[in-house]
């Protein structure tokens, strides 16, 4: 775990030579998704609601899933970009060091300009907090908290499988952006508005919808019957990292260098 | 002339090397376009008041906008160009006994076109034969498909156009991020991308119609679907022309103003 820490300050020291850039980069990720949330603003200023749900109870969704995958994009960025170990052959200098390979790939690379990113997603949840008429109680606090950490466990789950892959193809696959930026895009609503057969896979397969939808009901005390059900689904969801973690481990035992 | 029309045939084939990645990219907006219309089916289900462009139309262009992703995206850019801009090897690029700007824009064109052949294909096919709330439809007549292919294509020559201003940008900031962001952003959300233009509220689309990304994806869109009607989208494809006169006048302007600038750091 101190390697870990130690990998994240030298990052994050390193990032921080090109100040500038830095800020630059941040304000970008900043504005990326404010136009996707101002593209939700205006299709609920002319359509009112979507399938019964309302714009702020929406933007809490869009809040919580876009803080999520910035959170796991600025540090599990080793996975998301592992094909370029894999390819120029740094991936034998892992396996040498007497640390597991998880830790080391993690701390391989990190991408703090994402703070924009959720600096935006933090004011859109403040907002969206700030006009729902929510009774707080810790329950509902600690179910909020714990979306946002399973929603970071799936995003990381997702980009570990997809750093898997490349064991077998060496170049990265684009088709994983359809799980994590297309997870995300989805995710952004309520999970019932879409098909049954797409809600249930991204229920029981990749468990988005217990990172929104069924926590979110919960918060905004839309439920029937047994509360601990919703509450409890995000921690379920955040077990989704752990097939993930064997296969990755499957993957590593099958790793053969490039060479070069 | 006929050195842009090489350089066009040669990008143009080496684009199709990359057939594997085209047929990810494929899968990728297949599964983006399924998401938008399954968003925009939930809204529509319970308007209010009639939405001032149909479902069926909105599906239409959802589509084409996946098929021909490639003529909007400012994001798909030439690193070699910025590399050539920041390293210095420019010098070679002036060099050539041709004009830089026609050089780099058929180089652009040529990889906007030859991605674009490679991905629309597989989606205007599978999407025609989708179940029928989804399926794409053929063009309402052979005039308005005459009118879509023409405005399509002034809208890759004006896209190519206003990219060409990205890279001039580079030679003042040397560092493309930043003017690849504005660039990007804005353009996403004025061509349609992230809404489609005739939902957004009245004040945006006066702004969209003046801004010319609309001009590049939006309007030969709604020209297939028939949103926009025949005689109006003549008008639309003169103006697509007035813009790119325009554009192109002012990039050449602006592309030997900075040339006179440019300082080459050795390396």
């Amino acid at each position: 775990m101190s390697v870990y820490f130690k990998y994240l300050l030298i990052h994050f020291k390193s990032q921080m030579q090109y100040r500038t850039s830095f800020w630059l980069l941040s304000l970008g990720q900043f504005f990326i998704p404010f136009s996707v949330f101002a593209g939700l603003y205006f299709l609920f200023e002319r359509f009112g609601q979507i399938k019964g749900w309302g714009f702020f109870e929406v933007a809490l969704c869009f809040a919580v899933i876009h803080m999520a995958f910035s959170i796991s994009e600025c540090f599990a960025r080793g996975f998301d970009s592992f094909s370029d170990l894999i390819i120029k052959g740094d991936f034998d200098r892992v396996l040498v060091r007497p640390r597991s390979t998880f830790v080391q790939v993690l701390g391989s690379k990190f991408e703090f300009t994402r703070a924009g990113r959720l600096l935006q997603s933090v004011m859109v949840l403040i907002w969206a907090l700030s006009s729902l008429p929510i009774e707080w109680t810790i329950t509902k606090i600690a179910t909020l908290v714990l979306m946002m950490t399973s929603g970071v466990f799936i995003f990381t789950g997702i980009y570990m499988l997809a750093a898997t892959m490349c064991f077998w193809t060496v170049q990265g696959l684009e088709v994983a952006n359809i799980f994590t930026d297309g997870g995300r895009e989805m995710a952004q609503y309520p999970l019932n508005i879409y098909h049954k057969w797409v809600a249930r896979f991204f229920t029981y397969v990749i468990p988005f919808g217990t990172v929104n939808y069924l926590p979110l009901q919960y918060i905004l005390g839309k439920t029937q019957g047994s509360d601990l059900m919703y509450m409890v689904t995000p921690a379920l969801g955040s077990l989704f990292i752990l097939p993930c973690f064997f296969v990755w481990q499957f993957g590593v035992r099958h790793y053969r260098s490039t060479g070069s | 002339m006929k050195v842009y029309l090489s350089v066009l045939k040669l990008r143009l084939s080496m684009g199709m090397q990359y057939r594997t990645a085209a047929l990810a990219g494929v899968a990728t907006q297949f599964f983006w376009g399924f998401i938008m219309i399954m968003v925009f089916e939930a809204f529509y289900e319970h308007a209010s008041s009639t939405p001032p462009i149909s479902l069926k139309e909105l599906i239409q262009y959802i589509w084409l906008q996946q098929a021909f992703l490639v003529f909007v995206m400012m994001w798909f850019r030439d690193n070699e160009l910025f590399d050539l801009i920041t390293s210095g090897n420019i010098s070679y690029e002036l060099c050539r006994p041709n004009g830089l700007y026609g050089f780099w824009y058929a180089k652009l064109l040529a990889q906007r076109l030859s991605s674009a052949i490679l991905r629309c294909f597989p989606i205007l096919i599978i999407a025609y034969f989708l179940p029928d709330p989804y399926n794409l439809e053929l063009p309402h007549s052979n005039t308005a498909f005459l009118l879509f292919v023409s405005a399509l294509l002034l809208g890759l020559l004006l896209l190519v156009s206003i990219s060409m201003f990205l890279y001039i940008s580079v030679f003042v900031t040397l560092s493309p991020m930043g003017s690849l962001l504005v660039f990007g952003v804005l353009s996403e959300f004025f061509a349609g991308l992230i809404i489609p233009v005739p939902l957004m509220p009245d004040w945006l689309q006066q702004i969209a119609n003046v801004l010319p990304f609309r001009w590049t994806a939006d309007f030969p869109f709604r020209v297939y679907s028939g949103h926009i009607p025949e005689h109006e989208a003549a008008i639309g494809i003169l103006v697509q022309l007035s813009y790119l006169i325009v554009l192109i006048w002012l990039g050449r302007k602006a592309l030997n103003g900075v040339l006179k600038k440019v300082v080459v750091q050795g390396g």
